[in-house]
């Protein structure tokens, strides 16, 4: 009863909020923000570690590819495909009615200027992420000479654009650079 | 909460009535599921499949708690260890097995409890969040398992886990920023194996949890029955234990039959011989496809290969996928007919066969490789099934007319025979 005496005795003329209002709305204010701020590290430990993110740049010696050999690459754990086009296999590419491509691109915006031949793309098919054949010796290469995914039966050019398929996507194009004539380095 | 009539826990001695004082778990579990729960005398063995699926989350959680004292979640030797347990540990392989087959058994009497529930109309009033309830387990129980099959670390586990992380990356623009988020990773690694673990084995016990939330719900109006009619009179119940009880003992039996058939006789029958092959990044296997329970909802997401106005076939694939055990949660609203079991409606008997054969041929065609004529019978397949849940349901329950329904369950059990009905009553 004397606490309730204390309480009117702080009000001011009437106006129906007490300091306790206040103490209130803070307290919970403070304790919900902190509630949420405890999320975060909770939310970002999920993400990408360290060493995870440290391994997310790879140099690989190019020098061995001839034309029309490819290799499988490894960054970021996933397969990335580092091929030399043929002359061919380049003239087939920008013989192509860009504006008809599902992805519309240009091999000249998938390859860097002066290395038209290496097509470097990340061996990921952009449908539900399998790997596609034509990369390794004897492999397929699908009816348009790039690439094959043997899941559902996307198939990619010789600039490893998606011509036919479920896949909505042409095969990514990691950041590279050439760090020498034979270097790469992805990522 | 229970009927007027329920038999009240009685402590039988000093010591139970001492706990009965203190905390009356006895009690709680004798008006649960002992002789303190009256139920309807005419539930069929469909009514057995809720007890079975309690049983499967035990064994689940028994076998699963031991085979993680053995197992590594390490992505390099996570594979390896699964071998150590297959030829190493004493019983290892016993213990694998029976959670493998276990995972599918537990989907089987799932899947008849839901189909019981979509017959008998268990999810209508006022039973809907029983229901509610029941779908969220479901969900809980996909997840668990999705999770589970990652741990092996073999060749199916990894390319599993990439194709389904891979569908959150058909979200717009946040898409591949979750994906990597879930995975902790570009790929599948080693973060992913191990928060995979970490929730494969808090999972079961969430589900555990909602059993009981779902157990609880269905206290309150007590169990549904094949007629559909209401509890009347006490002569329409009999308690739990020992008719149940004995009953559900019986059905588990037979089940254990058909399980240990398994187990023992034909222990990788459904499981996938790729996933003997360790995981390897950098080769996808021929034909990838989830564990059979997983077929029909894989057939929707699969069904859609053209893009739908600026929605890309992905991602509507992904929401179709989802939205098949989504609409779900609005059975008890799209059925509007007051009759609750399928036997007094001639047209909607018809309709729930069909629900039931199209479901088989989407699970067919879901692990049938992506190529014609799957695709397109997925395809058909998939818009039957919206169909009847979205259009089908609310029509038939609007214009069917029902047959009579019985006075009573008592009178379904025993037709209009006064001494008959009264008999049991006189009996007890």
């Amino acid at each position: 009863m004397s606490d309730h005496a204390g309480t009117e005795a702080v009000l001011p003329e009437g106006e129906g909020v007490r300091r306790r209002d206040f103490i209130n709305i803070a307290a919970v204010s403070a304790a919900g923000v902190g509630g949420v701020i405890t999320l975060l590290p909770l939310v970002s430990q999920m993400a990408p570690s360290a060493d995870v993110l440290a391994e997310s740049s790879t140099e690989i010696d190019v020098s061995a590819i001839a034309p029309g050999q490819a290799i499988k690459g490894m960054f970021r754990k996933q397969p990335v495909f580092i091929r030399n086009l043929t002359p061919a296999e380049v003239e087939a590419a920008n013989k192509v009615d860009v504006a008809s491509l599902r992805d519309p691109e240009t091999l000249k915006q998938r390859t860097k200027e002066g290395k038209e031949n290496w097509l470097i793309t990340m061996g990921v098919c952009t449908h539900l992420g399998c790997v596609p054949l034509g990369a390794g010796e004897g492999e397929v290469k699908g009816e348009f000479g790039g690439y094959f995914c043997p899941c559902h039966g996307s198939s990619y050019d010789t600039a490893a654009r998606i011509r036919k398929g479920p896949a909505p996507k042409n095969l990514q194009v990691p950041e590279y650079a050439f760090t020498s004539d034979t270097i790469v380095k992805i990522g | 909460m229970s009927f007027p009539w329920a038999n009240e826990y009685k402590p039988a001695n000093a010591l139970t009535q001492w706990l009965d004082e203190k905390l009356p778990l006895p009690r709680f579990v004798y008006n649960a599921v002992g002789a303190g729960y009256p139920v309807p005398r005419n539930l069929n063995y469909a009514w057995n499949f809720g007890v079975l699926a309690g049983f499967c989350l035990m064994l689940q959680i028994v076998t699963g708690v031991i085979l993680a004292m053995h197992y590594a979640a390490n992505a390099d030797v996570a594979f390896n260890s699964v071998e150590h347990i297959m030829r190493d540990v004493n019983w290892g392989w016993m213990l694998r097995y029976a959670h493998a087959n276990g995972a599918s058994a537990f989907f089987v009497v799932v899947y008849a409890h839901i189909f019981r529930g979509f017959f008998y109309g268990s999810y209508k009033a006022p039973r809907e969040m029983i229901w509610l309830l029941g779908v969220v387990i479901f969900l809980l129980m996909m997840a668990t398992a999705f999770m589970g099959y990652v741990l092996p670390w073999g060749q199916m586990s990894f390319w599993g886990a990439k194709v389904i992380t891979g569908l959150f990356g058909a979200i717009p623009l946040v898409g591949e920023p979750i994906q990597i988020w879930l995975l902790g990773g570009y790929a599948p690694d080693n973060a992913a194996l191990n928060r995979f673990f970490s929730l494969h084995f808090l999972l079961p016990f969430v589900i555990a949890a909602v059993v009981i939330l779902h157990i609880w719900a269905l206290h309150i109006p007590g169990s549904s029955n094949p007629t559909g009619v209401e509890v009347k009179t006490e002569s329409d119940t009999v308690p739990f234990h020992p008719y149940y009880t004995a009953k559900d003992g019986f059905g588990l039996g037979v089940f254990l039959l058909g399980y240990c058939t398994m187990l023992f006789f034909f222990p990788n029958a459904l499981g996938h011989p790729d996933n003997y092959i360790p995981a390897n990044a950098m080769s996808t296997p021929a034909h990838i496809v989830p564990e059979w329970y997983f077929w029909p909802f894989y057939a929707i997401l699969r069904a859609f290969t053209s893009d739908f106005f600026i929605i890309p076939a992905k991602l509507m694939g992904v929401l179709a996928m989802f939205s098949a055990i989504l609409v779900w949660f609005f059975l008890p609203w799209l059925d509007r007919s007051p009759v609750r079991s399928g036997h007094f409606r001639p047209v909607f008997k018809k309709f729930y066969l069909a629900l039931v054969i199209d479901v088989l041929v989407l699970g067919y065609c879901g692990g049938a490789p992506a190529a014609e004529p799957y695709v397109m019978i997925s395809q058909i397949a998939s818009i039957y099934y919206f169909a009847h849940f979205l259009i089908i349901l609310p029509i038939v329950s609007a214009i069917e007319r029902p047959e009579a329904l019985p006075f009573s369950i008592t009178e379904a059990v025993l037709g209009k025979d006064e001494s008959a009905t009264l008999a049991p009553a006189a009996a007890h």
